[in-house]
């Protein structure tokens, strides 16, 4: 226990400088959506697609008000609550889709780094075709797709935008897998008898996964573009099925001319905020993490006067 | 992937301590075919074969300490890892108590590695990084079935008490960045000796250690081979540490034992001249000694193209005309002269003698010179005036002229065996077979 | 042989010596604290003259050889005097300093091909190397005088223009040693050169390094873990422990009467044709951080004293010449009473030891 807390700490206690307030700020900021995520149903007054409340309908692309913080749309829900709720499905369509990634990129790129030869070859010309294939061009191939079977749901999404990202994880743990199975260790194990699946489970997994959280935020940063970049475009999740700031943008898009500016700029703020904050975490995780880029606070040398010898 | 916990044979093998040899490698031959990777390609170099370890006989007997000494690139690891199953034999056989390695499954053979252990050259990086000391042990018993994590817990701290790793609670929960060299080496050789193994490879166990540690290291391997009966394959560059450690030692070069014996004997007595080369070479602390002035030349060859006749033959002081001379051999000839010329010198004879790259291609007669044969039997015979002791010229049989310059003929060489000479084998042209019954 | 053998005294009296070190420290800054790595060394290495820097792994041999150099990693800091040629080496402007290494000031790395730039040819290496420091020289005077230093390795001519990866561990060594002699310095730091190569291999560089002295009076301080190499190349040795220099003296004159405990040990310790019987040093070197109080050796030591443990030993002349710093040499007339009782070690578990 002691030991995961200070792994957990270690990137606060070895960093310095600009690396540990990039970790810092962009950790207060992301924390602050997924608390928004996780009790949206206590700080949201209303749901995301309530149009009244107790028997009194909202205002029509109201203005900001005592009832309405951020004013309501044209189709009476509360921008308030909608912002909130729609921190809950980033967050949602984020977290899942990194789950997918993790769970096929990381094992294939395992397999094919370890036993090398055909399959690797393989497996290597799809992931970088899909790579070298614009990723949001794909993310709209998938979505198409995905939403036609399984409707506009948070899993349709997420896994649309696992089809970019698998590929970058796929690369990164095959190619730290095919320099890692050269490393003694994994010799050593094949000498007290250990099988192939022994290995990579329990020598080489633990050793080339280090890179995939930096990946990871990274990565969820660029999700949620891509994400709100669907909903802006009308793909993805409905606005009866979760509320989502891509597809509220959209909407908000013929408000920007009559003057309404509350139902654009909210949706628009947070995805700032939040994309802002992962990649923060993303940049500072790397510098502490990747050792080339890691400054450690070093005390400084206070050379004490000589001694008599 | 749970394995069998125990098969049946490999469980009557153990208890058995039966006569004869522990391992018996017959013909051993293990190549690696290069890919020829885009560098090389591009340097216009084909994909060859290296052969690492080419027609080794060696038999251990229980008990006994066999060192494997020679220089990088020789082949001793290769050897080493082939025992254990690690490297594929491309000719030959390894008999562990008369089974023979090629014919068991992969299964089996893995099953097999608890008798045949291994430990490694250099500490840190044999050992997992993010394995702690009780995991990192406990994962031979556990890849060998032994499903109980308090079972594994008991052994492993009799493990790391045997290997002088106490209070072994201070050692548990350690990961291998926390621990020094020779603690690490210590964790090794406890991982390597909690399947109980008969025979233990030794990989340079002592030579990335810090010197004040080796002498603790090889104590430990000492003591382990009293307490569990140990029989060792001793790999060093090392002769003053297998000197001290081994019964029997064979000397490798480029894939081969060219000398194998009592190490007494080899030490007292030593017969291959690149026995008595690395002898010679030695640093000895006695600050009376001299280096000798008579080293051999270079380095260890390519393994992918070995030299003609002996392999030893580009170095050895002693060599005469049938070990193999080429025309590889003249181009170092004429280098070397080149090195000790003026650089004007050099750029004038360099113009008459012309490129030689053709030389590396190895052939048994080589053409030299583009300036007409008078010129270059002149630049020879310069080149030999300098170095007439040279061992080269007992290998030149005829120099004649043709076209623009002149071909020398060197005497067809032949590849000397391994034969009994006094109380070793060495395979040396100059101890031809003795008459059998010695 | 018709040269000098390396334990005749290559030193006259009189002559100055290229470079003397005056109680010089480098401290490494750490999270946890400064690493005192060389804490207070000072020595003089006459023309010619070849000196051992022996010791375990992790007490300052190679920091003190960059630090001579100014070669340090950020976070480290360095005092005490370095003399070359009437100058403070130390205390000078990091512009001169640089233009100090390299012409007067040379170093060999232990990894040749980490150094050189696997993509420019050996000339390449060469004329950017003398350009830097001569600026003035002509392309055909370049290659002469690289041509020169390649010859005296023994690599041919024919080869100055092949890549590094085209040579053997050997002959990239040599090639390093000539990078390093092309600029004629008149000292030269060897980071252990040999530690890499092959017994055969490692003999030849050994007598290259001895002819170097001898044709070209460069000075040598010869780092290596290998005591061997410093009886059959060195005129002197000194031996550090946890960042001190402890003794130092003539090879054979330290070699066969060691005078510190630690030399003895060492030397006893060390594994050679002649071993019998395998002897070792209890215990590990301390940690840098926070060294011993006293002597520095004492928790390992086994002749240690009750004065070892609070004082520090002081540097006195050898009975045979050189210095050496132990309470058990001397000065007795300075230990307190009741100082010479022997110190009662704690019992050290081997685990320390490793
Ligand atoms: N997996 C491999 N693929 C291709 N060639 C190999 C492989 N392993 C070893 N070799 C080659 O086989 C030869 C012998 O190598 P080996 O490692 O057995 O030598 P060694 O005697 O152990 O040397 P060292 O003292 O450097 O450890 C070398 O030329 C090496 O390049
Ligand atoms: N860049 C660095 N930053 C911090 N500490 C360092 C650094 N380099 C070396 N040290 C520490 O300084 C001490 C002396 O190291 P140094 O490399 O000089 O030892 P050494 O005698 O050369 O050892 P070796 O024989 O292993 O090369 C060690 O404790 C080492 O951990
Ligand atoms: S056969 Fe013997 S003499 Fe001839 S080169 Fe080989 S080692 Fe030397
Ligand atoms: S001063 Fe004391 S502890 Fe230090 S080496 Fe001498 S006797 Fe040993
Ligand atoms: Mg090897
Ligand atoms: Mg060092």
């Amino acid at each position: 226990m002691r030991t995961l807390l200070r792994t957990l700490a270690k990137p606060f206690t070895e960093t310095a400088g600009l690396a540990r307030w990039m970790l810092v700020i962009g950790l207060v900021m992301t924390s602050l959506f997924v608390v928004l995520a996780i009790f949206a149903p206590w700080i949201a007054p209303y749901g995301f697609a309530q149009a009244s409340s107790g028997g009194v309908d909202f205002p029509k692309a109201g203005a900001p008000s005592g009832d309405h913080w951020f004013g309501t749309d044209r189709l009476f829900f509360d921008v308030y609550s909608r912002t909130v709720w729609g921190a809950r499905t980033a967050i949602e369509v984020v977290i899942l889709s990194i789950v997918i990634c993790v769970v096929v990129g990381v094992p294939l790129g395992l397999v094919s780094g370890y036993y090398g030869g055909w399959l690797d070859r393989v497996l290597v010309l799809v992931m970088d075709a899909m790579f070298a294939f614009p990723s949001f061009l794909l993310a709209i191939v998938f979505s198409f797709l995905l939403t036609g079977l399984l409707g506009g749901t948070v899993l349709a999404v997420a896994l649309s935008l696992s089809a970019i990202y698998v590929p970058q994880y796929f690369r990164v743990v095959r190619n730290t897998t095919v320099s890692a199975k050269e490393a003694t260790y994994v010799e050593a194990a094949r000498a007290i008898g250990a099988s192939d699946f022994v290995i990579m489970r329990r020598y080489l997994l633990n050793n080339v996964v280090q890179s995939v959280p930096v990946l990871g935020t990274l990565n969820a940063a660029d999700a949620i573009l891509t994400l709100a970049g669907l909903g802006f475009l009308g793909l993805g999740i409905q606005s009866t099925d979760a509320a989502e700031w891509g597809h509220d943008l959209n909407r908000a898009l013929a408000d920007a001319g009559s003057g309404i500016w509350w139902t654009g700029l909210y949706p628009g703020l947070a995805i700032v905020l939040l994309v802002t904050g992962l990649t923060l975490v993303g940049e500072g995780l790397n510098e502490t993490l990747n050792p080339t880029l890691r400054v450690r606070r070093l005390l400084p040398v206070v050379m004490t006067p000589r001694e008599e010898r | 992937m749970p394995t069998k916990p125990e098969t049946p044979d490999a469980d009557a093998q153990g208890a058995g301590v039966e006569a004869g040899p522990i391992i018996d490698v017959r013909g051993l031959a293990v190549h690696y075919g290069l890919r020829g990777g885009s560098l090389a390609r591009l340097f216009g170099r084909d994909a060859g074969v290296v052969k690492a370890v080419d027609g080794i006989d060696l038999t251990l007997q229980p008990g006994e300490v066999v060192g494997l000494v020679g220089e990088s690139g020789s082949g001793k690891s290769t050897l080493g890892r082939a025992l254990l199953g690690l490297a594929p034999a491309t000719e030959g056989s390894i008999r562990f108590r008369g089974q023979d390695l090629a014919t068991l499954s992969r299964r089996r053979l893995r099953d097999l590695r608890r008798h045949i252990q291994m430990v490694f050259q250099d500490p840190s990086a044999a050992l997992n990084p993010a394995m702690t000391v009780e995991v990192a042990v406990g994962d031979a018993l556990r890849v060998h079935g032994m499903r109980s994590a308090t079972e594994r817990r008991a052994k492993v701290v009799d493990a790391l008490e045997r290997v002088g790793l106490s209070p072994v609670e201070l050692f548990l929960e350690k990961y291998p960045r926390d621990l020094s060299g020779g603690q690490k080496q210590r964790v090794v050789m406890a991982r390597a000796i909690i399947t109980g193994p008969s025979v233990l490879v030794a990989d340079e166990p002592i030579s990335m250690l810090d010197m004040s540690v080796r002498a603790k290291i090889l104590q430990l391997m000492l003591d382990l081979k009293q307490d569990l009966g140990l029989t060792y394959v001793y790999i060093t560059h090392d002769l003053a540490s297998a000197k001290y450690f081994c019964d029997r030692i064979a000397i490798m070069y480029l894939g081969r034992i060219v000398e194998i014996g009592p190490t007494e004997e080899i030490f007292a007595n030593p017969r291959h001249p690149y026995t008595k080369a690395l002898l010679r070479a030695i640093p000895d602390p006695d600050p009376g000694r001299q280096l000798p002035r008579d080293l051999p030349r270079g380095e260890v060859p390519d393994a992918a193209a070995p030299p003609l006749g002996c392999a030893f033959h580009p170095r050895c002081t002693e060599a005469v005309a049938s070990c193999g001379w080429e025309s590889r051999d003249l181009r170092t000839l004429v280098e070397a002269h080149w090195t000790r010329r003026t650089p004007e010198a050099f750029e004038a004879e360099s113009a008459s003698v012309g490129s030689l790259d053709h030389l590396d291609r190895p052939a048994t007669s080589a053409t030299l010179g583009k300036d007409g044969p008078e010129a270059i039997k002149g630049f020879l015979d310069q080149v030999r005036a300098e170095a007439p002791d040279d061992p080269i010229w007992t290998g030149v049989q005829t120099i004649t002229d043709e076209g623009s310059g002149v071909r020398v003929h060197f005497h067809e060489g032949v590849d000397p065996a391994l034969r009994r000479a006094g109380g070793v084998d060495v395979a040396c042209v100059l101890y031809p077979e003795e008459p059998s019954g010695v | 042989m018709s040269f000098a053998t390396s334990n005749e005294p290559t030193l006259e009296p009189s002559s100055e010596p290229v470079i003397s070190a005056r109680d010089v420290r480098v401290w490494y800054g750490t999270t946890r604290g400064a690493i005192r790595a060389v804490d207070g060394v000072s020595f003089d290495i006459a023309p010619g003259e070849t000196l051992g820097l022996v010791g375990e792994s992790g007490c300052g041999k190679s920091t003190l050889g960059r630090g001579l150099m100014g070669l340090l990693p950020p976070g480290a800091k360095r005092d005490g005097e370095v003399w070359y040629d009437g100058k403070d080496v130390l205390s000078m402007r990091a512009k001169d300093s640089y233009r100090l290494r390299g012409t007067d000031l040379g170093m060999i790395f232990q990894e040749p091909l980490t150094r050189l730039n696997p993509l420019l040819r050996i000339s390449a290496h060469f004329e950017e190397t003398i350009k830097q420091h001569e600026p003035g020289l002509s392309k055909q005077q370049v290659r002469q005088r690289a041509l020169d230093a390649l010859r005296q390795m023994g690599i041919p001519p024919t080869r100055y223009r092949s890549y590094p990866h085209e040579f053997s561990g050997g002959m990239r060594q040599r090639l390093m040693i000539a990078l390093a002699l092309v600029l004629q310095p008149a000292f030269i730091v060897a980071d252990e050169p040999t530690t890499a190569l092959d017994v055969l291999v490692e003999a030849q560089i050994v007598q290259i390094l001895n002819d170097l002295r001898r044709n070209f009076r460069t000075s040598l301080l010869l780092i290596t873990h290998n005591v061997g190499i410093v009886a059959e190349a060195c005129d002197r040795v000194a031996v550090m422990y946890a960042g001190r220099i402890v003794e130092e003296g003539r090879v054979s004159d330290v070699f066969e009467n060691p005078q510190h405990p630690y030399t003895r040990e060492l030397l006893r310790s060390t594994i050679s044709l002649r071993t019998t019987g395998l002897n070792f040093i209890p215990g590990s070197p301390p940690d840098l951080v926070d060294p011993p109080d006293g002597c520095r050796f004492h928790p390992r030591c086994p002749d240690a004293m009750a004065v070892c443990a609070t004082r520090n030993p002081i540097n006195i002349e050898r009975p045979t010449g050189g210095r050496v710093e132990c309470w058990q040499v001397g000065p007795r007339d300075q230990i307190p009473s009741g100082g010479t009782r022997p110190l009662k070690q704690e019992e050290l578990a081997v685990a320390d030891e490793a």
